[in-house]
């Protein structure tokens, strides 16, 4: 049942999506209230699926893949719904919500709700860990999808070519800073995340904390590359994107890896 | 009761034609000559129009007579370039022209202001009453919708415009930027006013000859650099404006690059004016390095105008609406402006009730 909840909530993500595809082929696309109420109803949605299973479960729902893939999803429009107004980065629902639905979508579409047998224990530590890394994760998919309005719009501004969403996008610079603070938070985050995860009693297989060390390090290059100014911002914001793809690989191969060996 | 718009412009008739009878004629003139129970006068470097309501019917000579600067031509000969539109095409026809949908430069903003501005004297003067005043306030809300509702008055189109935008789409605010204004032409000085407009304050101005860089300076609020030091300027310079007279390159990318190192990550923004051209094209192909030339200006410009005439159809459908809506009402306007005519010294107050 809880799965309709998730069902209505793509729908609304979705909603974001044809309306700004139409709107773009129309050539007037706004950066309209439209998109923001789609994803906050979306959003309210989620956390409602996700507060719903984890009563069910009696723990923080993340213990297969669907309910990662959904835990990522609601933490990318959790940071949208923070960041976007704030930094007024209204177009990043445009491109915020065409993420959620792969991943909602996948996640309903592919069988990977398989349900554990037994019952899970329930580990605080193993909680903390996979939920921070997984909010990281959904800091960093903002990252990157802000690296890509940025690369977007250095592209037009270069070859002199705008098109109408260039109208829409937000200044380089002010994108650019976004991306920075945007960068810190989730590595702090992941930090944090990657800390817990060895405190949650279990052995952790190396093969997934040298991957893990791996992305960290990444996000530490470019953060001191950004801070010592010798990456461009263009190269940040292409590397943001190599980024997200590093982790969300990771991602999958923790979690797959779990559900191969399943924790007792 | 007729309403009526008696006019000509761009589209149909040359400047020296517009000329003859732009100027001479007030909205209440028009009234006193031709007999007409309201009129309004909308005159801009594009157009003389006449928007008017009366009893009888109003022959475009008549009102070419009273618009016309030389009395003793004959008015034959000028009255064909003008159009005439009636009822429901008048209305359209001013909800186009109030939305710039008519307008040599589809979209600007300035025709909105003048009609506001010729409603007003119309109104002060007694010429306008109730219908006019129905008619314009209507335009008014249709202009300003259809400038919300679509992409009509998006991007820029002049060279200072252009710069300006994309300047802001670059650095969001332009308080804080630094500007190198090189070369004192009157175009870089309009572009320079232009970002001063818009907040920037951090204005240098070289020039071959001081005096002129001076004037340009004291012009724009900014400070002289010597012409010998600018291009030490570009290591902390965001806008760099190059309007020189220089036969060769002054900016090349073996000069610039060594200078970017040291502000990897702030962009640099280059609008070269010039012609011949003082920024070497592959200086755009540096990191971080936006280069304009007139060319790619104008390009910029064209494609807002693009953009803009793509947005007609919708802006079109937003006015044909109105049109409907107003024709319905129309009559009972026309009926109010009828008794209006008992009543000539009708305030502002009633305008208001009549719109209310």
């Amino acid at each position: 049942m809880d799965r309709y909840l998730l069902v209505v909530s793509t729908v609304c993500f979705l909603a974001a999506v044809v309306h700004t595809a139409i709107e773009l082929r129309a050539g007037v696309f706004r950066p309209m209230r439209f998109n923001f109420f789609a994803v906050a109803l979306g959003f309210i949605f989620q956390t409602a699926f996700l507060s719903v299973r984890g009563h069910q479960l009696g723990r923080c729902p993340l213990t297969n893949l669907f309910e990662v893939f959904i835990f990522l999803a609601w933490s990318v429009a959790a940071i949208y719904m923070l960041v976007g107004p704030g930094y007024r980065l209204s177009l990043m629902g445009a491109f915020t919500a065409p993420l959620v639905v792969l991943l909602q979508g996948f996640a309903l579409i592919a069988l990977i709700d398989v349900r554990h047998p037994a019952k899970l224990r329930a580990n605080p530590w193993l909680e903390f860990h996979a939920s921070i890394s997984l909010v990281a994760y959904g800091v960093f998919a903002l990252a990157c999808i802000a690296g890509v309005m940025y690369l977007v719009q250095e592209r037009q501004l270069k070859t002199h070519q705008l098109y109408s969403i260039f109208y829409h996008l937000p200044p380089l610079t002010d994108l650019f800073a976004a991306i920075t603070r945007l960068l810190w938070w989730g590595f702090v985050l992941y930090t944090l995340g990657i800390v817990s995860g060895f405190f949650t009693g279990h052995p952790l297989p190396r093969v997934q904390v040298v991957a893990a060390i791996g992305v960290w390090l990444l996000y530490a290059v470019i953060l001191q590359g950004r801070h010592l100014r010798w990456l461009a911002p263009k190269r940040v914001a292409a590397l943001c994107i190599i980024g997200f793809s590093a982790a969300v690989t990771l991602l999958w191969g923790i979690t797959f890896t779990a559900e191969m060996n399943p924790l007792p | 009761m007729n309403l009526f718009c008696i006019g000509l412009s761009h589209h149909t008739a040359n400047v020296a034609t517009r000329e003859q009878f732009a100027g001479s004629a007030t909205a209440e003139s028009i009234v006193r000559e031709a007999g007409c129970t309201e009129a309004l006068l909308l005159t801009t470097c594009n157009r003389v129009e006449v928007y008017a309501v009366s009893h009888k019917r109003i022959s475009t000579d008549e009102i070419a007579r009273c618009l016309m600067r030389k009395i003793d031509t004959d008015p034959h000969d000028y009255a064909r370039p003008f159009y005439r539109y009636e009822a429901d095409k008048c209305v359209q026809h001013l909800f186009r022209v109030a939305s710039a949908l008519d307008s040599m430069v589809v979209g600007e903003s300035e025709i909105l202001g003048q009609a506001k501005k010729a409603y007003e004297s119309a109104r002060k003067s007694g010429a306008a009453g109730p219908c006019l005043h129905r008619l314009f306030q209507r335009a008014f809300r249709v202009a300003k919708q259809v400038r919300t509702h679509t992409e009509i008055a998006r991007g820029a189109v002049s060279v200072g415009s252009v710069a300006v935008d994309l300047a802001q789409r670059i650095f969001g605010k332009l308080g804080d930027c630094k500007v190198l204004v090189l070369g004192a032409g009157e175009t870089s000085e309009r572009t320079a006013r232009a970002l001063v407009s818009r907040g920037a304050r951090d204005l240098r101005v070289s020039n071959r000859s001081m005096d002129r860089a001076c004037e340009v300076a004291q012009a724009v609020g900014g400070r002289t650099v010597p012409f010998e030091e600018w291009p030490t300027q570009c290591r902390e310079i965001d806008i760099l404006i190059t309007s020189t007279a220089s036969e060769t390159p002054l900016l090349t990318r073996d000069k610039l690059a060594p200078m970017l190192r040291e502000r990897l990550d702030r962009p640099l923004f280059i609008v070269d004016i010039a012609v011949p051209r003082d920024v070497d094209p592959s200086v755009n192909e540096l990191e971080g390095v936006y280069l304009y030339d007139i060319d790619s200006i104008r390009s910029v410009a064209e494609q807002s105008l693009a953009l803009r005439r793509q947005q007609v159809a919708a802006a079109e459908a937003i006015i044909a609406e109105h049109v409907t809506d107003f024709a319905n009402s129309i009559s009972q306007g026309l009926h109010h402006a009828a008794r209006a005519t008992e009543h000539p010294s009708l305030g502002e107050n009633s305008l208001r009730a009549s719109e209310l």
